[in-house]
């Protein structure tokens, strides 16, 4: 366990050093929910949809937890660059330990990520439920980091060089942020989309959020923490399965 | 202290290591030279379980390094051709953290810390960030990593590249230091001739996937009948220069890896 645990520290030690980096993370998030929320805010209430900030808040949360997440798995590719990753390939621990500990640390870190936005999407006007609902909410952030942290594991491993980088950003971080419900509800989709947002695991984080934080879902609680649980469990063991194969 | 029998690594068609047998003794520094290419680097891997023979049997210490990996990588230190510190974590946290990665209990860890980086003359600068430091002080800091954990053998591929003459020459005393302190075994890959010379009891030379000749410095001289290591190795393989070759190699390792993806 001292493995897992020294691992898990040095990711986020990396993290919480780099404090440009989280500043300027920051901002993508704070344009959709600035830019989106207040510019798309009439619109919406015209629609009979209420007050759009509140809606979009959640789904900007989990976007970030999302980019976040699947970049620490990236990293990996980093790891390889700057040679970091064999000494821990060559150690007497075994890889699914290695792998545990940076998954682990990768998704603390995007849940800190996720918990500054929140913290700005208060300040800008945002009101959650209550209390048990930000708990409840906490719980699906932590969820939402393990199981991208868990696919970015499994991405990481297989990528060589900033190509691969590129191509994983365009067809699968953000078709998963855009299909996600992240930015539009989920009801009256036209099928093909409807059918493509059930598949997208994001669009039951996001659901979680929303219903945890301002009470309104979709699928229902239930559903989203089995989804979210179960794909967890398999995105850790597929990404420990990769991991075990990368070759020095 | 390590034996090696008809140890061969095919990649598809290409035979990078071909049938190589040789033994290091305990508490010997060993030198493995060879061309760019000839297959050296792949020889490491193998004893170091990042790959795995195509035929033939290691012992290191005893034990198979394919059989029993986690065993055997207890017992080895290496430092890489290229490096495989953690930038953003200062020098007494990448010591730290290989010292929890080879179980090296904690009080013995702090100990053996200081006393590492005293000797490397890093204890100063043990708070700083890596990416602060030189070539030079980075490779100091790997080779004082790879003895923390008390190696019974230390493989080091190519350590001096790209270092000044003040950094290399430093780089050995303390590597022959520690050999004669610690006992510890070395196997060491390079280039630079006059090190190789000075630094190790006994060498290998290897071409083209095959050993061509093996003994002391002054052995090879006197079979050769030259005046210098640098003559010796010249004679043994050749003036041509071996760029292309390497790189096709390098070229055909990458389609088959590709291809068992």
């Amino acid at each position: 366990m001292g493995v897992v645990f020294a691992l898990w520290l040095r990711e986020v030690k990396r993290y919480l050093r780099s404090k440009p980096q989280i500043f300027a993370s920051l901002g993508q998030p704070l344009m959709y929910l600035l830019v989106l929320g207040f510019g798309l805010g009439p619109v919406f209430a015209k629609a009979g949809q209420g007050d759009y900030l509140r809606f979009v808040a959640p789904g900007v949360v989990g976007m970030t937890i999302l980019f976040s997440s699947i970049f620490s798995g990236v990293g990996l590719l980093w790891d390889r660059q700057f040679g970091f990753l064999k000494e821990t390939l060559v150690a007497p621990v075994p890889r699914l330990w290695v792998m545990a500990g940076r998954t682990l640390g990768g998704a603390t870190n995007a849940l800190m990520q996720g918990t500054l936005v929140l913290i700005v999407c208060l300040i800008a006007g945002f009101r959650p439920d209550g209390v048990g609902g930000v708990l409840l909410g906490f719980l699906f952030m932590a969820l939402i980091a393990v199981v991208f942290a868990a696919l970015g594991t499994i991405i990481g491993s297989g990528l060589k060089d900033m190509q691969g980088f590129q191509l994983t950003m365009n067809f699968l971080v953000m078709p998963i942020f855009f299909l996600s419900g992240a930015l539009y509800p989920l009801t009256e989709l036209p099928t093909a989309l409807a059918v493509l947002t059930r598949l997208d695991p994001l669009s039951y984080g996001v659901d979680g959020l929303r219903g945890a934080f301002i009470g309104q879902t979709h699928f229902g609680p239930a559903i989203n923490l089995a989804v979210l649980g179960g794909l967890a469990v398999l995105f850790l063991l597929l990404g420990a399965r990769a991991f075990s194969r990368i070759e020095a | 202290m390590i034996q090696v029998r008809d140890l061969t690594k095919t990649f598809g068609d290409v035979t990078a290591v071909g049938g190589i047998t040789f033994d290091v003794r305990p508490g010997e520094v060993f030198a493995f030279l060879g061309p760019n290419g000839a297959g050296k680097t792949t020889t490491i891997q193998m004893l170091t379980t990042l790959l795995r023979p195509t035929s033939g049997s290691i012992a290191l210490n005893g034990l198979d390094p394919a059989a029993r990996p986690l065993d055997a990588r207890r017992r080895f230190g290496i430092v890489f051709q290229d490096p495989s510190l953690d930038h953003e974590l200062t020098a007494y946290e990448n010591m730290d953290l290989h010292g929890v990665l080879y179980h090296v209990p904690r009080k013995a860890r702090a100990e053996r810390i200081q006393a590492l980086l005293t000797l490397f003359e890093l204890w100063d600068r043990r708070d700083a960030r890596v990416k602060t430091f030189s070539g030079g002080m980075r490779r100091r800091l790997e080779i004082a990593r790879a003895f923390l954990h008390t190696p019974k053998i230390l493989f080091l591929d190519e350590p001096t590249l790209g270092l000044d003459p003040q950094s290399r020459n430093q780089l050995w005393t303390q590597v022959r230091h520690l050999n004669e302190t610690e006992g510890t075994t070395v196997f060491l890959t390079t280039h630079y001739m006059e090190e190789a010379e000075r630094v190790a009891h006994r060498l290998a030379i290897i071409d083209h996937g095959k050993i061509v000749a093996q003994g002391t410095p002054d052995e090879l001289k006197k079979q050769t009948g030259t005046d210098s290591l640098e003559g010796a190795f010249l004679a043994l393989t050749g003036t041509s220069i071996r760029d292309e070759s390497a790189n096709a190699t390098d070229q055909m390792r990458q389609v088959v890896k590709l291809w068992r993806r």
